[in-house]
């Protein structure tokens, strides 16, 4: 089996004269004898939103609690506005990093008040100044009536908006955010992500958040790092990640798709079942080489004009539209989203059509 | 021991509320299992009121009496106590419970369930063996003597100060207990957050992890204050006078019960308020809802100077508390054995192991009966009574004493009355008898026995019940054949705590004992009254082996919840 070898991607133009205030160079965490992360390196510019996203125990709290300063480093550095804060042999303790967490339980203080949560991490301030950053922050969360409220007294949302709030207080360089909407039912979790980038994107924080849930991250982030088994599979913008993936578990872990089998018959075209796509071919592949061309629902078109047809074998209806599964004559089976007026029976065979303008493909597995 | 969960709130049911057919007037609100458990808590209620009623009497010269020579020493000396040992649990549980919960050095992994020994020693055995230890005729004061000439003369330990750290010594463990798990549920979270926030750890402990804690620690700290307003044998060994000794003087040296009942009666009223003051410490705001660690976070290891003070500090209470008092102990008993070891000894044995298990029967039997009612009939009143059933693990036992001693004396009179009309000879059948000893050990620890019993009839689940009705089983037949094979551990648990808990109990059996019923901690009680610390030391060692099974037992809880929190 050949693995799929990634190197770490930097997106964007990288100017060399403003160093990034977010670095991470070869991160190396663990315990004992464990290694939880490894050679993990990613850049963040200030302003920018980032996202770690990976399943459970891909190692993406880590990372996180290892920023905030809560998980020492085994090896490679994190560098915040220049100075470096964390190295196999330094540790700047986390309450002198200036970096904000929001957790994943909110963690409010149930002994304090709204306001007085939000306040708490002020207490060098003067009373006055003190009182009109919270009253900003509890307008900018849109709770200005509810300062006195005690935690227990909110509901679900507005306890995720304190603890914003509360993190966003002492003006933290970089803003952490450890599965912010977990808690959350799905609904409020979509609005509250866009109303936190707004957010964000308000007042120019910086900030990384972790999640397990890919539409979150879209929802949220400039860029996703998508993190596997401790290791960086890539790093890149949400529409990259979808269009572009760069190995198969990128490809296999955002979104939805099939993996169809492919011969490749000129440098940049390949021929499939349903004819020849243009596409990049893997590295060292030559012509007549087999590959595996990735289709995503979208890019296959239900029409009734085509030549090409493929049996309905399940179907998935999504309101809009229908997600279709659908079988070859060889049996290879694919997907296709088709607006949901067109509403055919299973066993119907139906027209579809390819519409890809650059097709992904990966070197196919091998049996030994 | 005995009250380490004071009655917690109800737990939801997983189906809502059974609600009876309706009846007519009060029979649809009480129903006979209402009845039951009313008769139950008024158990727990006849000697409080006829405490409280005492107050409607009015006893002039009694009171002028009392107001002159007893009053004004007592109330003192019980205001400091209760000041000084709130401050001595807080200081020592509050950093045995951080440093165990959220640090690591050496030794910790031991002092985790170690620092609970002491509970196993009752606090007049702590007592006594440490006015034996620093005495001016004790080992330590000889040995300095000896060391640096006849002049050095150490403070006397039966001072205020002393009673005050003994006893905290022996009531520390409530609020470590308590703090403890606190502190792992939120500790190290706790001190995350703050940091987040631009907080140093010290910071942290102090703004955010203490405050979280609070109602732990109001809760431990109001159990230690109870039992030092319940107990009568430290005090006592160390002629400290509180309204426990004054209560016993009143009626066993002054013969003036009235005396007695009025002290008694204050005693109550200051227990009540002490209850209070919790209920309003805890219940003004609601804790807990957040912050329930998503993972086991790892512990911060102290390094050098500090690893070596936190074992010092752990080590030193661990010591003072137990080690020390354990060994003196031992060495007392190995130099009296020879002449103590006699038929005396094996009655007091046999006596105090007859009724501790006459009374962990009778007190669990009834527990059971209650919390099954409670199971039966899941409403609002049935909750209250069986409240009110359980209070009478506040009530200290001289109190306990002279409330049920009143009422039956004067039934005794009445009976005795009846019997003369009738030509007979007439006399006392109910005081001095078993009766009002039993009834009293079944106020003061039928909360001990109730607490495992109603937790483990939760943890059997109520569509059981549903499921053996549908087949035909229902009373009785259901208790016998499908709650009680699965109660068999609470029922140990429950017959155990009380077991002991009887076995160490000193003021009921001291003032309501039969004649001729002296027990291991009468003895105690007698010797060191007479400044006999190692002729006590013999029954004080049996008290204290049977006193590690409880604690044994609940060390292993302990440690298994621990596992569960951290896997």
């Amino acid at each position: 089996m050949k693995p799929d070898v990634m190197t770490t991607v930097s997106t964007g133009p990288v100017t060399m004269a403003t160093p990034p205030l977010l670095a991470v160079r070869e991160l190396s965490l663990g315990y004992n004898g464990d290694t939880i992360v490894e050679q993990l390196s990613f850049t963040l510019e200030a302003g920018q939103i980032a996202c770690l996203l990976g399943a459970s125990g891909s190692g993406k709290t880590t990372v996180l609690r290892a920023i905030a300063g809560f998980e020492p480093v085994r090896a490679g550095e994190i560098v915040l506005a220049g100075e470096c804060i964390s190295a196999a042999n330094r540790h700047t303790p986390a309450h002198q990093r200036r970096i904000g967490m929001v957790f994943q339980d909110h963690a409010l203080f149930p002994h304090l008040s709204v306001a007085e949560n939000i306040g708490f991490g002020l207490r060098a301030l003067a009373r006055a100044e003190r009182s009109r950053i919270v009253n900003e922050l509890l307008d900018l969360v849109g709770l200005a009536a509810l300062g006195g409220r005690y935690p227990h007294e909110l509901s679900g949302g507005q306890q995720q908006r304190v603890a914003l709030a509360r993190a966003l207080a002492p003006s933290p360089q970089l803003l952490l955010l450890d599965e912010p909407f977990a808690n959350l039912d799905v609904e409020l979790r979509e609005r509250l992500g866009h109303d936190v980038r707004a957010l964000l994107k308000a007042r120019q924080v910086a900030a990384i958040l972790v999640t397990h849930d890919q539409h979150e991250a879209f929802a949220i982030a400039d860029e996703i790092g998508v993190l596997h088994n401790g290791r960086l599979s890539q790093w890149a913008t949400p529409y990259q990640l979808y269009h572009e993936p760069q190995n198969r578990f990128v490809a296999d872990f955002i979104g939805e798709g099939v993996l169809l089998p492919g011969k490749v018959v000129s440098p940049d075209w390949v021929e499939i079942e349903l004819g020849c796509v243009k596409g990049g071919v893997p590295k060292d592949c030559c012509i007549g080489c087999s590959v595996d061309v990735l289709l995503r629902p979208d890019d296959v078109l239900h029409d009734d004009d085509s030549h090409l047809t493929a049996v309905v074998v399940a179907k998935a209806f999504r309101g809009a539209e229908f997600l279709y599964t659908l079988q070859l004559p060889s049996g290879q089976r694919l997907l296709s989203l088709v607006p949901s007026h067109h509403n055919h029976a299973i066993g119907e065979a139906i027209g579809i059509r390819l519409e890809l303008d650059h097709a992904i493909t990966f070197a196919p597995l091998t049996a030994d | 021991m005995t009250d380490i969960a004071p009655s917690a709130e109800p737990t939801p049911a997983p189906h809502g509320q059974r609600v009876r057919p309706a009846g007519r007037g009060w029979r649809r609100r009480w129903s006979r299992r209402h009845v039951a458990a009313a008769v139950i808590a008024s158990l727990t209620l006849i000697p409080l009121l006829v405490l409280l009623a005492q107050f409607l009497v009015p006893q002039p010269e009694i009171w002028s009496h009392l107001r002159e020579w007893v009053l004004p020493r007592v109330l003192a000396n019980t205001f400091w106590l209760l000041l000084g040992v709130m401050a001595g649990v807080l200081a020592l549980g509050i950093p045995l419970a951080w440093l165990t919960a959220v640090c690591e050095f050496p030794g910790r992994r031991v002092f985790r369930w170690a620092l609970l020994l002491p509970l196993a020693m009752p606090a007049y055995v702590l007592a006594f063996v440490h006015v034996g230890l620093w005495d001016y005729t004790g080992p330590i004061q000889t040995l300095l003597r000896a060391l640096f000439g006849d002049s050095l003369q150490l403070p006397s330990v039966r001072s205020r100060l002393g009673v005050i750290v003994v006893m905290s010594c022996a009531f520390y463990p409530y609020v470590y207990l308590l703090a403890r798990s606190a502190f792992l549920t939120q500790g190290r979270r706790a001190l995350e957050v703050a940091a987040s926030l631009g907080l140093s750890p010290w910071q942290g402990f102090w703004r955010v992890a203490l405050p979280l804690a609070r109602p732990a620690l109001v809760a431990g700290a109001t159990l230690a204050l109870m039992e030092t307003l319940a107990d009568f044998g430290t005090v006592s060994v160390f002629n400290y006078d509180t309204f426990t000794t004054a209560i016993y003087q009143s009626w066993f040296a002054l013969y003036s019960l009235p005396a007695a009942a009025q002290l008694a009666s204050l005693l109550t009223v200051t227990v009540l308020l002490l209850m209070l003051a919790e209920r309003r410490l805890r219940a003004e705001r609601r804790y807990g809802n957040s912050s329930r660690a998503s993972a086991p976070l790892p512990r911060m290891r102290l390094r050098g100077a500090r690893a070596w003070l936190a074992t010092g500090f752990c080590l030193l209470v661990l010591v003072l508390a137990f080690l020390v008092p354990l060994v003196q102990l031992l060495y007392w008993v190995v130099e009296r054995w020879a002449d103590d070891a006699d038929l005396r000894l094996l009655g007091f044995t046999g006596r105090s192991l007859l009724l501790s298990l006459l009374a962990a029967l009778l007190v669990t039997a009834v527990a059971l009966l209650l919390a099954y009612l409670q199971r039966l009939q899941r409403d609002r009143m049935m909750h209250t009574l069986a409240r009110l059933g359980t209070l009478g693990y506040a009530i200290p036992g001289t109190v306990l004493a002279v409330g049920f001693f009143l009422p039956l004396a004067w039934l005794d009179n009445q009976l005795i009355a009846v019997m003369q009309a009738f030509g007979g000879e007439g006399h006392a059948l109910l005081r001095g008898g078993l009766l009002t000893m039993l009834l009293a050990y079944l106020v003061r620890f039928l909360a001990v026995a109730h607490e495992p019993l109603d937790s483990g009839l939760a943890r059997v689940s109520l569509y059981q019940d549903d499921a053996a009705r549908s087949l035909g089983y229902t009373g009785w037949r259901l208790l016998r054949t499908v709650h009680l094979p699965q109660l068999k551990p609470a029922l140990l648990t429950a017959l155990l705590m009380v077991f002991v808990d009887v076995m160490k109990e000193m003021p009921i059996t001291l003032m309501t004992r039969p004649f001729g019923w002296d027990t291991l901690a009468v003895r105690v009680f007698e010797m060191t009254s007479e400044g006999q610390w190692d002729r006590a030391a013999v029954p004080a060692v049996a008290i204290v082996l049977a006193g590690l099974l409880p604690v044994w037992l609940l060390i292993r809880q302990s440690e298994t919840s621990l596992h569960e929190r951290t896997r």
